[in-house]
């Protein structure tokens, strides 16, 4: 445990040593501010809630959380840094539970800045804040998910580029898994536990429900699942690739 | 001490390492000599832990590294082959980072912080971060990151590399000051300096043990009085069988 904390001491800092830090949280607040007034019509709907807001998470998380995982074992690998990390006297479950751990704060840590609309939205009017802060948890969880797929697929390789660009696809699958059309797809051929076996495994289905302000054991026990099983598929892909 | 038996690492077809037996014990500076790619860092790599041998046992210290390695690498302090560290860090935020990993605490992490930083001459880097250094200094930092913690065991991969001349007779004074009580392995492609800081010499081809005496032994084996020609010698019929 106390070796999990002082790596996601290590991480959280090195992101605020570089620029990644500040230009990400500059262009998540730009994006998702920009997003909420122009395109989801903050003001027009005459509605004091944040479901304008909420509703561009998972595309805004699309491209911008494979950013920060890319990094996280391609360039360890990349610099040698592993073989450091990995001859130091701690098990490779806490190398990746504190690498992850940093991330996921640090995504908090943008999400949280975004405290501003919170106001805006209770000095216009009477929102639910608890809708609200369900919401805020949904879209942490959110973010918690696509970030343990981004790290897993960022040790499958030592480029950035294509840690990226592989993450952003398969992230795009779970959140594309719940729509229609994809459904639909399905619905034609195959059975019906299947299409919902499918249905079940969107990011979408399970953030939505979370956002609406209903928290549901099933949908955290979800996030969590999806979290742990991918977490446990970055430990055991650096045991594989480490060598190369 | 380390003791190896029967070491092999296999890649796919490719043997690496075939079939290694051997001891250090404490107060020998073991030189691993060899070609590129003869298996000396592939070794080094196993014996810390990093890769995991595909047959044999390796204990560190009496314990082995595939069974307790957090207790075999917590004995060992490393220099991994081109002395990788944290770029964006300082050195000195490095060194606190691997003293806390270290379980280093209080005065005795204060104390052996500034005693590297003072063995390995960083004083006037401490504050820089570590990519905007030179090779010289970024070499030096990957050293004072394996000795932070005064390891009984100290496995340097090529520990001289891109140092000067000076830098090099100061670095090998510093392992020769270290060796009396402890084991250290390192590996090097400069023969003059197996003479000058080891007390046995190995040379490995082809992931062999072709030669494992003291360097005035090696020396003697050849009618010019030349490290470099055994060496040559004995890697080159290596390579043709």
């Amino acid at each position: 445990m106390k070796n999990i904390g002082i790596i996601f001491k290590r991480e959280l800092e090195s992101y605020f040593a570089t620029p990644v830090a500040y230009v990400f949280i500059v262009i998540f607040l730009v994006l998702s501010g920009a997003l909420t007034f122009h395109m989801g019509n903050f003001y027009e709907r005459g509605q004091a809630d944040l479901a304008p807001f909420f509703n561009f998470h998972p595309w805004l998380y699309l491209f911008l959380v494979p950013a920060i995982s890319m990094r996280l074992w391609a360039e360890e690998r990349k610099s040698g840094n592993i073989e450091l990390l990995l001859t130091l006297p701690i098990t490779m479950i806490e190398a990746v539970i504190g690498k992850f751990l940093a991330a996921w704060l640090f995504t908090g840590i943008a999400l949280l800045l975004t405290f501003p609309l919170w106001i805006t939205v209770n000095y216009l009017g009477d929102p639910d804040n608890g809708i609200i802060l369900a919401a805020y948890i949904g879209s942490l969880l959110m973010a918690g998910g696509f970030l343990a797929i981004g790290a897993c697929i960022s040790a499958t390789t030592k480029n950035q580029v294509i840690a990226f660009i592989i993450s952003v696809v398969i992230c795009f699958a779970f959140l594309l898994s719940g729509f229609p059309i994809v459904l639909e797809f399905f619905r034609g051929w195959a059975p019906q536990y299947i299409v919902d076996a499918i249905a079940s495994l969107s990011f979408l289905t399970h953030y939505t429900s979370i956002s609406k302000g209903v928290i549901d054991l099933r949908d955290i026990i979800y996030f969590a699942t999806l979290i742990g099983c991918w977490l446990y598929a970055n430990a055991v892909v650096i045991e594989m690739k480490k060598a190369s | 001490m380390i003791e190896i038996e029967n070491l092999v690492k296999k890649f796919g077809a490719l043997t690496a390492v075939n079939d290694i037996s051997f001891t250090v014990e404490p107060g020998q500076v073991l030189g691993f000599l060899g070609p590129n790619g003869a298996g000396k860092s592939t070794t080094m790599k196993m014996i810390t832990g990093f890769l995991a041998p595909t047959s044999g046992t390796i204990r560190v210290c009496g314990h082995t590294v595939e069974g307790d390695s957090l207790n075999a690498k917590r004995e060992i302090g490393y220099l991994p082959e081109g002395a990788p560290s944290y770029g964006e860090m300082t050195p000195l935020q490095f060194l606190q980072f691997i003293a806390d990993v270290r379980g280093l605490k209080g005065a005795k992490r204060a104390g052996r912080i500034d005693t590297v930083i003072s063995q390995l001459h960083l004083q006037q880097v401490i504050n820089r971060p570590i990519e905007t250094l030179s090779k010289g200094f970024k070499r030096r930092v990957g050293l004072s990151q394996a000795i932070l913690h005064d390891p009984q065991v100290l496995i340097l991969d090529e520990p001289t590399d891109g140092l000067d001349p000076n830098q090099k007779y100061e670095v090998r004074e510093l392992i020769k000051n270290m060796a009396q009580d402890k084991i250290i392995v390192i590996s090097t492609h400069i023969l003059s300096e197996v003479d000058a800081v080891c007390s046995r010499a190995m040379i490995i081809a082809n992931g062999k043990v072709v030669a494992n005496e003291t360097p005035k032994e090696l020396i003697s084996r050849s009618p010019t009085g030349r490290l470099d020609d055994v060496f040559r010698e004995i890697t080159y019929a290596e390579g043709l069988s």
